[in-house]
């Protein structure tokens, strides 16, 4: 079963949403090996991994739904729960750590009231803690939808949320 | 594409990168802007910094005597956003979008130097070039050769600075087995964590006859703390490409697959189109460079698992499986992805290849101490002045790396220890501040070199706390396939909660330490072997500490929240 190669990376990467996850199911129709790329690429194009799709993925690449559903759990990049709007991506790595990321930590969590893997009931913010993310340069860091936003501290948590509308 | 096409568009290519190699503009652009575009000066906003320069060189016409280049990290990240102006290599730090038309209207149309942007180190020294600066004045680059110096992405810049000439080299003039006994010879080792000889891996390969061979480049970076290979797949892509085929033909493997983790996307982004930069010029796919040898690769991006580092993992992973490691033997070189050959090197020690190739075993076997030979990059961070990414040679000691080159420790305080290999290693005390950084060394003292994350802790910081911080992240990321780490690392950091909170016993650190020996002695890959590795070396080392916790309910470093008292010592009554 090996030789997965996309050999269209750009037509694929020219494709959004559905059609790009439909041209993806095509491509790897019947190769199990190809799991992580479509569960990744329903990640990124729905935000989580609705059930329907996964039986669809299932079905298209021949395998049984545990498996499917064994690497959805598995890795911590993939989601079964819709995600807010914004994703919060709290870096607690070593660097973070030490330079005082749990005290970011506890001021999101008052500010937002949700606990990190939890997004808030209007589904506006998501929080996570990520390890490292690179940028131990600019400790404590944290990253909102990709923005990276440095050097935070428990006292500029609830401004740098504030411009999230 | 054959050689000697190839070698035309280098001198091509050499003749537009003069200015930055230090021998004179040989074209139209007399002055090159180098913006770092690492991650790190990224967070600070480079970006901004870069379409500013672009907007001001347009609008002063100077776009067409000036070149402005995005480059990987420098390496300094502390000093980020970085800006260098060729030639003279000149380094300006804390470079904001306000500052860009100072450095255009002074420096590229007067040749007046800003130098308010320039480093000032400790002593008050100005240093206003990449050669004068403390940071950079005790590296010796290899690894990262190329990082900060050329734009990542354009095939023609890594050909100016020797790119594909070691490919050119072994595939017109050595035969597989040659390649594998240079490596062999350089002392090259996994730069990874485990430090196994490289070219031995190489030839265990080669060895096993095959319809299919893997090569594998592991780009799953999980240390926290470290981010060299971050640095490089985005910084220097080609290079990696490079090596990778150089291994495919020395081993007889035809496919590659590069793994690089979800979080970096700009290493992905640059790592695929440097690929697709080779197979344009011909140099993956069919017949490279007119030799008859054929390689090609495929980028797998992780999903977020840091067990995926472990090597069986990462295979199962690429395979589209729950990336669970597997008991080895066999190991990947005889039965790896697919159950064929494999062989997978870490991200830095892909990096060393083609120099090595190069220059020669012997060159790369002088630098170095003992058995640990050649270059390691060690990614600073933590309560140190100029957190970034150092490369310097193995041997090198701890305290020329935090003082000479890190600027000592910020605000002032006073050095505690250092935390070498992430979650898999140990730490240095002070007692141990001159001592050699070596695969050897460190393991002497209970730690490792590890991937190379090298965190400075000080005063403030309790190791107890730090011991359970990396606990937590290995507890949590394992993966539960073996009992061991599965159910070990849960009953040791539940011991750690308790001490941390002031409810812990003495015979605790008992047994913590014969739960830290089993699983050591037990678990199924390397992570569980090493989980327990800080607990055991911060037990060595500062002992007292916790027993401060435990004994006198008291945090020394004042990081723990202890809510319980410490009970009065019963009075004796006569």
């Amino acid at each position: 079963m090996a030789g997965t190669t996309c050999t269209c990376n750009c037509s694929v990467s020219n494709l959004t949403g559905e059609a790009k996850i439909e041209h993806l199911l095509e491509l790897y129709k019947g190769n199990p090996s190809a799991l992580i790329v479509v569960l990744s690429a329903i990640q990124t194009e729905l935000g989580y991994l609705p059930k329907d799709w996964m039986v669809r993925v299932a079905e298209e690449l021949n395998m049984p739904l545990t498996d499917v559903y064994g690497a959805a759990t598995f890795y911590a990049a993939f989601s079964m729960q819709p995600k807010g709007k914004y994703t919060i991506n709290l870096c607690v790595g070593t660097a973070c750590y030490v330079k005082g990321a749990p005290e970011v930590q506890a001021a999101i969590e008052k500010e937002l009231g949700i606990k990190p893997g939890e997004t808030t009931e209007d589904r506006k913010f998501s929080f996570n803690l990520v390890h490292c993310i690179g940028a131990c340069g600019i400790a404590p860091v944290m990253t909102i939808n990709g923005d990276v936003c440095p050097k935070v501290t428990k006292d500029t948590v609830a401004e740098i949320l504030s411009k999230y509308e | 594409m054959n050689t000697e096409v190839l070698n035309i568009i280098r001198e091509q290519s050499k003749k537009a990168l003069a200015a930055r190699l230090g021998e004179g503009s040989q074209d139209n652009f007399q002055k090159h802007v180098l913006v770092c575009g690492g991650t790190g000066c990224h967070s600070s906003g480079c970006q901004k910094v870069y379409d500013k320069m672009e907007e001001t060189l347009k609008a002063t016409g100077l776009d067409e005597s000036i070149k402005l280049i995005q480059t990987g990290c420098m390496g300094a990240c502390q000093l980020g956003p970085v800006v260098m102006v060729y030639p003279g290599e000149y380094h300006y730090c804390h470079v904001g979008e306000d500052d860009v038309s100072e450095i255009v209207e002074k420096h590229l149309k007067n040749d007046e130097l800003v130098e308010r942007l320039f480093y000032t180190n400790n002593d008050g020294e100005l240093q206003p070039t990449m050669s004068e600066m403390d940071f950079y004045r005790r590296q010796q680059k290899i690894a990262l050769r190329n990082c900060g110096k050329i734009d990542p992405t354009s095939f023609e810049e890594y050909l100016a600075v020797d790119g594909f000439k070691a490919l050119e080299k072994v595939l017109t003039s050595m035969k597989p087995q040659e390649v594998i006994d240079v490596i062999k010879a350089s002392g090259l080792r996994g730069r990874g964590g485990a430090g196994f000889p490289t070219g031995v891996k190489w030839q265990f390969m080669a060895d096993n006859e095959s319809d299919e061979k893997y090569v594998i480049c592991n780009g799953d970076e999980g240390d926290p703390g470290a981010f060299m290979d971050n640095a490089i797949l985005t910084g220097d892509p080609f290079s990696i490409i490079e090596a990778m085929t150089i291994c495919g033909y020395a081993t007889g493997a035809t496919k590659g697959y590069a793994y690089i983790r979800l979080e970096y996307p700009l290493a992905i982004k640059n790592f695929r189109l440097a690929l697709e930069a080779c197979r344009k010029n011909g140099l993956l796919g069919e017949n490279i460079l007119d030799s008859g040898f054929s390689f090609d690769i495929e980028v797998r991006e992780g999903a977020g698992a840091f067990v995926c580092g472990e090597e069986t993992a990462l295979m199962a992973s690429i395979e589209g499986k729950r990336g669970e490691p597997r008991p080895r033997p066999p190991f990947p070189a005889a039965s790896g992805l697919y159950g064929k050959p494999s062989n997978i090197n870490n991200v830095e020690t892909w990096a060393n290849v083609c120099p090595i190739i190069l220059n020669g075993p012997e060159w790369y076997a002088n630098i170095g101490v003992g058995k640990s030979k050649g270059t390691k990059v060690f990614a600073l961070a933590g309560k140190i002045v100029n957190a970034g990414l150092v490369e310097v040679p193995m041997g090198i000691s701890l305290k020329e790396v935090v003082e000479e080159i890190g600027g000592g420790i910020a605000d002032g305080k006073a050095f505690k220890a250092a935390q070498t290999g992430g979650p898999s290693g140990g730490c240095i005390p002070i007692d141990y501040y001159e001592t050699s950084l070596d695969y050897e060394t460190l393991a002497e003292l209970g730690s490792i070199v590890g991937s190379g994350g090298l965190i400075i802790t000080d005063e403030d910081t309790c190791m107890v706390d730090l011991a359970k911080f990396y606990l937590t992240f290995t507890q949590e990321e394992s993966c539960g396939k073996c009992t061991s780490c599965r159910i070990g690392t849960k009953r040791m950091l539940e011991i750690m909660d308790r001490i941390t909170k002031g409810l812990g016993t003495e015979e605790d650190l008992a047994l913590l330490e014969e739960l830290a020996y089993i699983v050591q002695q037990t678990a199924l890959c390397g992570l569980g072997q090493t989980a327990p590795n800080p607990i055991v070396s911060t037990l060595q080392y500062y002992r007292d500490e916790y027993l401060a916790h435990i004994i006198d309910k008291e945090c020394p470093a004042g990081v723990c929240d202890i809510k319980v008292k410490k009970k009065a010592a019963k009075k004796i009554t006569a």
